[in-house]
C-alpha cells in the first residue's frame, strides 16, 4: 500500500510542476521574447526560423540606438521625480488628516470620513477633463506640476493610514503629550514610525500606479523632455528609430526594468503592499 | 506640571479644554486634505456634471446651456454603443479568464511547498510591468509573420491571422493580454484566502471521510473561498472596465471600432477632438457605471460597513 501512495504523491507533485510551468511560461513569455528580440539585428528578427538566443549578437547596437535617439534616461528620471514628488505630497497631506480621523474627536469628523469613503469610489479618469481645464487656466499644462498636482490628494492613502493609526494605543499619544510634544511632532515622530508597514504598502502602490500610468501623462504633457516612462516609450515607437524592432524592444526593456528589478529585490513587500491596498 | 521647553502648549486640564484643543488641532491637521478634496475631487465631479450640460470646448470663451442634448446625442451615437458593448464583452472575457486562471494557479501553488516563492514571483511579474511597454511587446508577439503566436501555430501547421487587424479577433487578443496582466494578481489574493482557511476544518472534514483532494476542495476549500472569490471578481471587473493602455498603444479602437472601449472613447472625444461637453457626458456615464460596480462590491462584501 505504502509505495503506491508514495508514487501517487510523486505523480501529483510532478503534475503540479508541469501545470505551473505552463502557466508561468504564459506569464513570462513576453519578458523573454522582449529580451530576445532586443539582442537581435532586424534581419534575424524577420527570418523564418526562430532562435531564442541571437545568432548574430546585436544587443549593444540596439541598446545604443535606444539610449541615444530618445532621451531614455530622461524618461526614467522624470518617472522617478514624478513618482517621488507625488508620494511625498500625498504623505504630507494624508498623514496629518489620517491622524485626526483616527485619534481626535472633533466636529465634522464623520462627515469628513464619509467624504473620504465616497472619494474612494471615484475613478481618477473621470476627473481628467476638469483637471485639464484647471491646469489650462493656471497655465500649468505641459509641466511637471501638471503631472504631479492632480494626485496631491489620495483618499486611499488617508483611509489606509487612518486604519493603521487606529491600532496605535492612545497611551502612546498621551505619554508624548505629557512629555510636551506638540501635535505635529507626535504625528511625524511618534505615529509615522509605527506606521512604516502601512506607509510602505501605500508607497509601493502609489509608485507602481504612477510609474505605469499612461492615461494622465498623455493628457497633461506634450514635450518629450517631460515624458514619463510609459509615455516616453510611445513617443519612441512613433519616432523614426522606433520603426526598428530591435531598438524598440531594447527601449521596452529599459522602461520596464526598474519596477521589475525593484520587485525581484523586494518580492514580499511588493506582493503584500499591492494586495494589502487592494483589500481595503 | 511644568511643560517641556519644546512644548507648544500645555496639556489641557478639563474635558471642555480638551475638546477645544482637539478641535483646533483637527482643523490644522485636516485643512490641507479638506481643501484638496474639494479642489481636486468633489469640485471636479461637479464640474464634469456641469460641463456635460453645455456645448463648451476647452479654450472657447463662451458656452451655451444645452440641457441633456449631449446625452441625447451620446445615446444616439452608434460608436458609443459599439464602445460600450465592446467594453462589456471585454469584461465578460477577462473576468472569468482571470479569476479561473488565478484560482487554479493559487490552488496548485499552495498544494505543495516546493518552489512556492519562485512560482508566486513568476506569475506576479506581469502585474508590476509597465503596460505601455509590454503592450508594444505584445504587438510583436501577435505580429502576423514574425510574431511568437503565429510562429507557434505554424509549427502545428496552422496559419494564424493578423490578430490585431482583424475585426473578429482583435477584442479577444486584447482580452488575452488583459488576462495575462491580471491573473497573477488574482492568484495572490486567492493565496491569501487559502492561507486563512484553518487547518482544523480540513481535519474535521477528514474525520467525516472527506480526505481526497477533490473532496477537500468541494467540502472545505471552495465554500471557504466564497467571499474572496466575490472580491476578486469585482476587483477584476473594475480593472477590466478601465482598459485603456493596450487599446491606445495597439489599435486606437480599430479596425472599424471593433476594439474601441469606453475609456478610449472618453479620451478621444475629450482630448483628441476637444469636444469637452460631449466628453463630459461620456464621463458622467462612465462614472455612474464604475460607482455602481464599486457600490455593488461594498454591498456584497459588507466591508466598508465595519470601518465607520
Amino acid at each position: 500500500m505504502k509505495p503506491a501512495i508514495n508514487r501517487l504523491a510523486r505523480a501529483g507533485g510532478l503534475l503540479r510542476h508541469g501545470a505551473l510551468i505552463v502557466t508561468a511560461a504564459f506569464a513570462l513569455a513576453p519578458f523573454v521574447w522582449m529580451i530576445s528580440l532586443s539582442l537581435k539585428p532586424t534581419s534575424e528578427i524577420f527570418q523564418p526560423e526562430f532562435h531564442l538566443w541571437p545568432q548574430t549578437f546585436h544587443g549593444f547596437e540596439n541598446y545604443r540606438v535606444a539610449l541615444t535617439t530618445a532621451p531614455m534616461h530622461r524618461f526614467l528620471l522624470n518617472g522617478l521625480l514624478v513618482c517621488a514628488a507625488i508620494f511625498l505630497l500625498q504623505m504630507l497631506v494624508c498623514v496629518p488628516c489620517a491622524y485626526a480621523l483616527a485619534k481626535l474627536r472633533f466636529r465634522g469628523r464623520d462627515t469628513l470620513f464619509s467624504a473620504v469613503l465616497i472619494g474612494l469610489l471615484i475613478p481618477p479618469q473621470a476627473l481628467a477633463i476638469p483637471h485639464f481645464v484647471m491646469l489650462h487656466l493656471f497655465g500649468l499644462l505641459d509641466s511637471y506640476a501638471a503631472l504631479i498636482l492632480p494626485w496631491a490628494i489620495s483618499t486611499l492613502g488617508i483611509f489606509l493610514m487612518r486604519q493603521f493609526f487606529r491600532t496605535v494605543p492612545d497611551e502612546l499619544i498621551d505619554a508624548a503629550r505629557l512629555d510636551g510634544l506638540g501635535e505635529f511632532e507626535i504625528i511625524w515622530r511618534i505615529m509615522l514610525p509605527t506606521a512604516v508597514p502601512a506607509l510602505a504598502a501605500f508607497g509601493i502602490f502609489s509608485v507602481v500606479a504612477h510609474w505605469n500610468d499612461l492615461f494622465w501623462p498623455l493628457i497633461a504633457v506634450r514635450s518629450e523632455e517631460l515624458s514619463t516612462p510609459a509615455l516616453g516609450i510611445l513617443l519612441f515607437r512613433d519616432d523614426e528609430a522606433g520603426q526598428f524592432v530591435g531598438p524598440l524592444m531594447a527601449a521596452a526593456v529599459i522602461v520596464a526594468a526598474p519596477l521589475v528589478l525593484a520587485f525581484l529585490f523586494a518580492q514580499r513587500r511588493f506582493i503584500d503592499g499591492i494586495s494589502f491596498t487592494a483589500n481595503t | 506640571m511644568t511643560a517641556h521647553p519644546h512644548s507648544i502648549r500645555d496639556v489641557p486640564a478639563s474635558d471642555l479644554d480638551r475638546r477645544r484643543f482637539e478641535n483646533r488641532v483637527a482643523w490644522l491637521t485636516t485643512a490641507p486634505a479638506i481643501a484638496l478634496l474639494a479642489l481636486l475631487l468633489f469640485g471636479p465631479v461637479l464640474a464634469v456634471a456641469m460641463f456635460s450640460l453645455t456645448d463648451w470646448q476647452i479654450g472657447a470663451s463662451s458656452l451655451r446651456y444645452l440641457g441633456f442634448d449631449n446625452f441625447r446625442s451620446l445615446f444616439a451615437d452608434r460608436v458609443f454603443w459599439k464602445a460600450l458593448s465592446n467594453t462589456a464583452l471585454y469584461v465578460a472575457i477577462v473576468v472569468p479568464g482571470t479569476v479561473a486562471l488565478g484560482l487554479v494557479v493559487a490552488l496548485l501553488i499552495e498544494a505543495r511547498p516546493a518552489l512556492r516563492g519562485l512560482y508566486r514571483a513568476a506569475h506576479f511579474l506581469p502585474v508590476m510591468s509597465t503596460m505601455a511597454a509590454m503592450a508594444i511587446v505584445w504587438g510583436t508577439i501577435l505580429h502576423p509573420t514574425i510574431g511568437l503566436v503565429n510562429r507557434l501555430l505554424a509549427a502545428f501547421g496552422i496559419s494564424g491571422v493578423n490578430w490585431l487587424r482583424d475585426e473578429h479577433t482583435v477584442l479577444s487578443a486584447l482580452a488575452a493580454i488583459g488576462i495575462w496582466q491580471g491573473f497573477g494578481f488574482a492568484m495572490v489574493l486567492f493565496v491569501a484566502g487559502l492561507k486563512s482557511i484553518p487547518q482544523s476544518l480540513y481535519d474535521a472534514a477528514a474525520i467525516d471521510g472527506a480526505d481526497g483532494i477533490l473532496d477537500r476542495l468541494q467540502t472545505v476549500t471552495m465554500p471557504m473561498l466564497g467571499p474572496v472569490t466575490m472580491f476578486v471578481l469585482i476587483l477584476t471587473a473594475k480593472r477590466a472596465f478601465e482598459v485603456f493602455d493596450t487599446v491606445r498603444v495597439l489599435t486606437q479602437g480599430g479596425p472599424n471600432f471593433a476594439s474601441d472601449v469606453l475609456l478610449h472613447r472618453l479620451y478621444t472625444e475629450s482630448f483628441d477632438f476637444m469636444r469637452t461637453g460631449y466628453g463630459a457626458a461620456l464621463t458622467v456615464v462612465y462614472l455612474a457605471i464604475v460607482m455602481l460596480l464599486t457600490l455593488a462590491q461594498a454591498r456584497l462584501l459588507d466591508r466598508r460597513a465595519h470601518y465607520t
